[in-house]
Parts: C-alpha cells; sequence; structure tokens
C-alpha cells in the first residue's frame, strides 16, 4: 500500500524528543503526517472557524441569506444599534444567561464539589452515591426537560399535587410564569450539572498527593482548614477547568428551554434569540449574526482561561 | 458542613463503634440520593400507570388498577421508535468511528512528532469544540444549504431511506450533514484528549519504529493505536452518548420530520403521538435507555472519558 521509501535528506528532519536527537523522516511520511492533521484541521476551520468569523462578518450586513452579498448590504454597526436600544427580547435574555450562570456558578457547581470532597473519603457506599448523581449527566438534556415537566406540570405534575396547589385558585405554573420558569428550569439543569462537577473535581481530588494531607493533619489543621488552605490551593488547575466549563455550560443553556416553550416568555436565551431571528421564524441573517457575536465575544473569556491553564505546559 | 469537621479519619475499618458524624454524613448523602433519584423514580412510575388509573385517581395515588408495560409497548409501535432509533444509529455509528480516526491520526501527528505548529493545532481544535453551537450556525446552516453533494441513490429498509448521499443535492437534511457535524465538532475534543493521553506514551517508540524503517502509517495504526485502547474506549462511549444526545444540530440542521435522530424526535412526537403524560414518560425512558446502559455496562470508561479531559492537561 506505501510507495517505496526513499530516504532523501532534503525531506527534512524532525526534531526528536530530546534536543539533538533528530530521526529522519521521508517525504513519503512527512505528506501522509501533513494529511493527518491537514484532512481534519481543513474540515475543522472550515466548519467551525470560518462560519465563526463570517458571523462576525454578517452581523455588519444586513443581508437575509438569499442571493449574493454585495456592498449595498453594509449597514456598519446598525444592527448593534437596534440590539441595545430596539430589540425587546435581547436584554431579558441577556441577564436570563446571566442568571443562568451565576446559578451555575453560585449554587450547582458548588454543590457538585461539596459532594466530590464528601466522596473522597473512603466511606461504605461511595462508589453507590457517586453512580446516582452521576447518573442524570448520561441523559441528554430533552430527556431530562421531559422528566422535569412531570414534576412541575401545572395540575398532574408531583409538585403541584403534593403542595396541594391544583386549584385553578391556587396553582402554581411552574413552567409558565415568567417570574418563576427560569428557577424551574436551572433546577432541572442543574440535576445534571451537579454530577458533572462531582466527577472532574473527585478525578482532582484523587490525584491530590496524600502526604499533603497527612502534613495537614499532623500541623494540626482540621478538616475544614485543611481543604480550603491546602487542597483547594493545590487544585488550582482543576478549579479553572470546573469554571470554565460552568461558564461554557451556561453560555450554550438552549436545549431545556427550547423544549418547554421555545424560549420565550421568560426563558429567552441568547442561543435561541441567534437561531429564531436567522433561521426558524425570520431571514434576519445579519442581525442573528450580531447577536452570535455577543455570544462569541462572552465566550473568548472562559475559551481562553482554558486554553492558557491547559496548554501552559507545552508538548515536550 | 458540620459533617466535614467532624469526621476526621479516613479509615472506617480504623475507628470501632458508630461515630455521629459518619451517620449524619450518611444521613445527608441518602438524602441526597433521594432527591436526585425521585425525579427519574417519578417518570417510570407515571410510565407504568395506565391513563385510565391517573384520570381516575390523579397521579399522586397509589395504583388501583396495577402496573404494566403497556404504555411503552403503545409508544414504541405507535410512534415507530425503532425507526427513529435507526435513524440515530446511522448518525452515531459513522460519527463515532470518524471522529475517532481524526482525532488519533492529529493527535499522533501532534505528539510524536514536534513540529512548529503543534500547539497552535491543538488549540484550534479543542477552542473550536469549546465555542457555543449557536455561534457558528448561521454561517452553517447556510454552508449546508449550498454545498452540492452527489444524488446516487440510496439503501432502503422499509420506510428507512439512506441517501447516498443526499436526496436533494445538499448537505441540508442529510443523514450525512448530522454526521458531518457531530465529526467535525467533536473531533476537537477528542483530539485534546487524546493528545493528553498519547504524550505519555514514549516517543522513543515511534522513534524506534522509524528506525527500523516503519512508515508513519503503519506506526500509527498498528503501535500507538493499540496502546491508546483504553483511552479510545473512553471515548467512544462518551462520543456516543454526546452524539446520542445531541438535540440542537438535528433540530436546526434537518428539516424532515422522519429522518430526526430519536432524541430530536421526541420533541415532535411529544405532541403527535404522547398525548398524556403516561405516555410521555415512557416515551422519554426509551429515548435515554441507551445512553443508561452504555453508563451502567461501561461507567468506568465514561467516567475516564470525562476526567481525562480535564485532570491530565
Amino acid at each position: 500500500m506505501a510507495p517505496a521509501r526513499t530516504e532523501s535528506p532534503e525531506a527534512g528532519a524532525l526534531a526528536g524528543s530530546a534536543p539533538g536527537r533528530y530521526h529522519v523522516l521521508t517525504r513519503y511520511d512527512r505528506r501522509i503526517l501533513m494529511l493527518m492533521v491537514g484532512i481534519p484541521l481543513a474540515l475543522d476551520v472550515l466548519l467551525i472557524w470560518g462560519p465563526t468569523i463570517a458571523s462576525i462578518g454578517f452581523s455588519f450586513t444586513n443581508w437575509s441569506g438569499i442571493g449574493p452579498i454585495t456592498g449595498k448590504n453594509f449597514v456598519g454597526l446598525k444592527n448593534y444599534q437596534q440590539l441595545i436600544n430596539g430589540y425587546t427580547p435581547f436584554w431579558p435574555a441577556f441577564f436570563h444567561n446571566l442568571i443562568w450562570l451565576a446559578w451555575l456558578a453560585l449554587i450547582a457547581t458548588p454543590l457538585g464539589m461539596f459532594f466530590a470532597v464528601l466522596l473522597d473519603r473512603e466511606m461504605r457506599g461511595t462508589r453507590l452515591y457517586q453512580n446516582v448523581f452521576f447518573l442524570p449527566v448520561v441523559l441528554s438534556l430533552v430527556v431530562v426537560g421531559f422528566i422535569w415537566e412531570l414534576q412541575f406540570s401545572p395540575t398532574e405534575g408531583f409538585i403541584n399535587n403534593a403542595l396541594g396547589r391544583v386549584q385553578s385558585s391556587n396553582i402554581i405554573d411552574w413552567l409558565g410564569n415568567p417570574r418563576i420558569n427560569l428557577f424551574a428550569v436551572l433546577i432541572a439543569t442543574s440535576w445534571r450539572h451537579v454530577g458533572y462537577m462531582m466527577v472532574i473535581y473527585l478525578a482532582g481530588l484523587k490525584s491530590v498527593d496524600p502526604t499533603l494531607r497527612e502534613a495537614a493533619k499532623v500541623d494540626g489543621a482540621n478538616e475544614i482548614q485543611t481543604f480550603f488552605r491546602v487542597i483547594f490551593p493545590v487544585m488550582a488547575p482543576i478549579n479553572i477547568v470546573i469554571v470554565v466549563i460552568t461558564a461554557i455550560e451556561a453560555l450554550r443553556a438552549f436545549d431545556i428551554a427550547f423544549i418547554i416553550n421555545q424560549g420565550k416568555n421568560g426563558l429567552e436565551l441568547l442561543s435561541i434569540l441567534i437561531t429564531s431571528n436567522s433561521i426558524s421564524e425570520a431571514s434576519l441573517v445579519g442581525f442573528g449574526s450580531a447577536i452570535a457575536v455577543v455570544l462569541l465575544v462572552i465566550s473568548l473569556g472562559p475559551i481562553v482561561a482554558f486554553l492558557s491553564q491547559v496548554m501552559r505546559n507545552p508538548s515536550s | 458542613m458540620s459533617t466535614v469537621t467532624a469526621t476526621a479519619p479516613t479509615r472506617p475499618a480504623a475507628q470501632p463503634g458508630i461515630r455521629p458524624a459518619r451517620v449524619l454524613l450518611h444521613a445527608f448523602m441518602i438524602a441526597m440520593v433521594v432527591v436526585w433519584l425521585f425525579p427519574l423514580f417519578w417518570a417510570v412510575y407515571a410510565s407504568l400507570r395506565p391513563i385510565s388509573d391517573t384520570i381516575q385517581n390523579g397521579y399522586l395515588s397509589w395504583p388501583s388498577q396495577g402496573l404494566s408495560l403497556a404504555n411503552y409497548q403503545t409508544v414504541f409501535v405507535q410512534a415507530e421508535l425503532p425507526y427513529y432509533y435507526l435513524n440515530t444509529l446511522v448518525v452515531v455509528i459513522p460519527g463515532v468511528i470518524l471522529t475517532l480516526l481524526l482525532a488519533s491520526m492529529v493527535a499522533f501527528a501532534c505528539t510524536q512528532f514536534s513540529w512548529r505548529f503543534n500547539l497552535v493545532v491543538l488549540m484550534i481544535f479543542t477552542a473550536g469544540n469549546l465555542l457555543p453551537a449557536q455561534v457558528i450556525i448561521v454561517p452553517l446552516y447556510w454552508i449546508y444549504l449550498n454545498t452540492p453533494i452527489p444524488m446516487l441513490g440510496s439503501i432502503d429498509i422499509g420506510k428507512f431511506s439512506f441517501a447516498l448521499f443526499s436526496d436533494n443535492m445538499h448537505l441540508y437534511d442529510q443523514y450525512i450533514g448530522i454526521t458531518l457535524i457531530h465529526v467535525v465538532f467533536q473531533t476537537g475534543f477528542a483530539t485534546f484528549v487524546l493528545s493528553n493521553y498519547m504524550k505519555t506514551i514514549s516517543k522513543e517508540i515511534t522513534e524506534s519504529a522509524i528506525v527500523d524503517g516503519a512508515h508513519v502509517l503503519r506506526i500509527w495504526w498498528r503501535i500507538v493505536i493499540p496502546l491508546c485502547r483504553p483511552a479510545l474506549a473512553a471515548m467512544a462511549t462518551l462520543l456516543f452518548t454526546f452524539m446520542y444526545n445531541d438535540f440542537f444540530w438535528a433540530l436546526v440542521l434537518l428539516k424532515s420530520g422522519d429522518k430526526r435522530p430519536i432524541t430530536s424526535a421526541l420533541n415532535n412526537l411529544s405532541g403527535e403521538f404522547f398525548v398524556n403524560n403516561n405516555l410521555i414518560a415512557s416515551g422519554a425512558l426509551l429515548a435515554a435507555l441507551p445512553p443508561i446502559i452504555v453508563f451502567i455496562f461501561l461507567q468506568k470508561q465514561f467516567i475516564a472519558g470525562l476526567t481525562l479531559g480535564s485532570t491530565k492537561g
């Protein structure tokens, strides 16, 4: 299957693992390696980074998505002005994403970390507890949405039945009332998010050098002191990963809100506004792209934080 | 938090007798387990009750007509669920295999050889996977509508028809379109995880194989891939679940309801066939079953896949 191997010095040398050691790859090998990286990279650039850049470009136009895009379509910052001043769902969506982030960051993620800390100790049944908290993580958010609709449904759901609030006079419309439905959805989301965070944090805790803990104990630190003064600081890389995943999850939020009511009436989210403006209802490609750029700019924060964390020690 | 403070020793065997802190800890954990399992239990309970029973007695009641799998049968047959499972399979199986192939190639080339742009390439892949899908969806939708794809017939099994490679000359509304975006999106994640794993493989293995005259393709396929089997198994488990659980890509990039994979079909079916909560519960649980089975049998791989990506870096 491979052509004859031709040893040619001009094919170039690749640095080996240790400085000063080189092995010569044939031209054929070099080409194969380039293809191995090049094909996936081309797809990634074409279908992910290309569209990302294109979104930025589209956001300065009033293009409808049909026909060619010309200089006449250029409208400058008009879409952004309209977004901030004239488009009513924008700020609610923006704040819903913010509330989503705050809820995950202040409630769900710390709860997952707390479970991890508790389960990190060798106690009977740890595996069982761990598996139970982790179970919702394997479910799709669509299924999570359906399962929680059975809890929150106004007349047939468990919660209102258990509270005895199923008469039309005292009913609680968990998913319909725009003042509370975001929180109902956040509870459902947290059901999944907590287990996710728990598993990642637990893996981090297991990798902490046990002698640190023993040393702290010898020095007379109690468990809370040991955690906050010794374990938490050495877990800094995992802490960053946890924060980043939490932020990304909050920005990606889409599925549950869409399942419940297509992201309207209290459940507006930036991600949903992008699709509803440029794909489903209208064809306001330029306007939808401006919302996409807002989401992109916010996302760059956690993405850069993640990259600078995990890429700090470059591949040797 | 009081439970944390008091339970100092880490080995329960070393502590004779029952200590209140440990009891408190277990009580808390058991309470949380009950809270966590309850929504699932409630869904299972609703799915097992005949609708006539719940209409008569309400949902918060003991079963008066017994429990049965009748709702599952109704949903399975009437909503033609097997057909939607098939839709998922033709998207997910090639998706997982292609993702692992592409990602292992990139990871191999970037970790076993020192290129100038190694780090940049890995960053492009990793960052791409972290973008919210909605950021790219508008141009992607346009690309899908405007990329010509050959129409070379189809493979038909009953109602199911797998187009080779398109039935409308586009990527839009095609199985292969959904597979493609899954592969590209998840290659970013898989590359990140696999390259972390491959960094731990000694480069001397590759080096000595090259000195022995082996071609890089052979080294990749015969030496590095087998060494990465645990990581690949973990990734396969995780990728299967990710792709199986997808809602967004199928929602936006498919138009025909009968091409939808099971997860996204659930939303459509809920209005049409799942006319009451008992049937909704059965449908949702049936759709959730494959990932749950995967988790039960491959939980080690599943958790390894998630944590490989975050703890080694």
